[in-house]
């Protein structure tokens, strides 16, 4: 397959989001779902957000995803081009298998979160053996 | 010589004089952006950069989420400024059924005109959480000067 150019996207705002306590502006990170007979992964783009400013909340089958990023100049710095802005990262998702809490692992790298959710074992088909007598 | 004009007219000699008129006042109506902008920032080339300043160096900052360190390619020359690599997105199992598809791959390459010279050969790139950080030192001769004025 032959490698695309990579085109400059500005970052999605998010439009309508539950009223945020902490002022500034909410991104929506870009993300990937892929899922297998065992379990769901979720990929998502949030550069700039350190694992101690990254919370992965689950519960209610709702999964949230918040990341807080600082802002990244130091107090000298002036500003002389801005083409991209920074802050919270948050997007929402309900999931529709059962998810095993105790096995989700979550691995934030190079800005890009990998959150595995195991679904819980289908109940194994039990046989009733029936006693005569 | 020396002529002089009744009206604010633009002069038939100069068709470009109106033109000149109508840029002055857009880059008032924009006051100091116009001015504070370098020029050559095409919208739309991978990465967005941001670019803040201090009294002796330029730092250039890039969201590349999920790309190696080593992959990013930096060159700096007088006051050109290159970022270049690719952004893999590695194939998963290929049982898996995908619900969103909505992270990007692909090559990127930009050239930066920077806004002062630079002295290419400090240049230091660093890469914390996605992000990357260039600071470029100022060249010394684009360093603004305190100029002592003397008497006569």
């Amino acid at each position: 397959m032959e490698t695309q150019e990579l085109q400059a996207r500005e970052k999605r705002e998010v439009t309508n989001p539950a009223e945020q306590t902490k002022a500034g502006v909410v991104f929506t990170p870009p993300v990937d779902i892929f899922e297998t007979p065992s379990e769901i992964t979720v990929l998502a783009d949030m550069p700039g957000v350190n694992a101690e400013h990254l919370t992965v909340d689950l519960r209610d089958n709702v999964l949230t995803l918040t990341g807080d990023v600082e802002p990244p100049e130091g107090p000298n710095e002036r500003i002389v081009l801005r083409q991209y802005q920074t802050g919270r990262y948050f997007r929402q998702f309900s999931l529709s298998e059962a998810i095993d809490q105790e096995k989700v692992e979550a691995n934030l790298t190079d800005g890009v979160l990998r959150l595995k959710l195991p679904k819980i074992a289908a109940a194994q088909p039990r046989r009733i053996t029936v006693k005569s007598g | 010589m020396i002529i002089r004009r009744f009206y604010e007219w633009p002069s038939e000699s100069n068709p470009f004089s109106e033109l000149n008129r109508m840029r002055s006042e857009m880059e008032s109506l924009f006051g100091r952006l116009a001015d504070s902008l370098p020029t050559g920032y095409g919208p739309g080339v991978f990465p967005l950069i941001n670019i803040t300043e201090d009294h002796d160096r330029l730092y250039v900052r890039a969201e590349l989420p999920g790309v190696k360190a080593n992959e990013i390619e930096i060159s700096a020359t007088g006051n050109n400024l290159s970022i270049g690599g690719e952004r893999k997105v590695a194939p998963e199992n290929e049982v898996a059924s995908y619900h969103r598809r909505e992270r990007e791959a692909g090559v990127f390459r930009r050239t930066i005109t920077l806004p002062s010279d630079i002295d290419a050969n400090r240049v230091e790139a660093s890469y914390t959480n996605g992000i990357l950080k260039v600071t470029l030192p100022k060249a010394e001769l684009s360093k603004p000067k305190q100029i002592s004025v003397k008497a006569a």
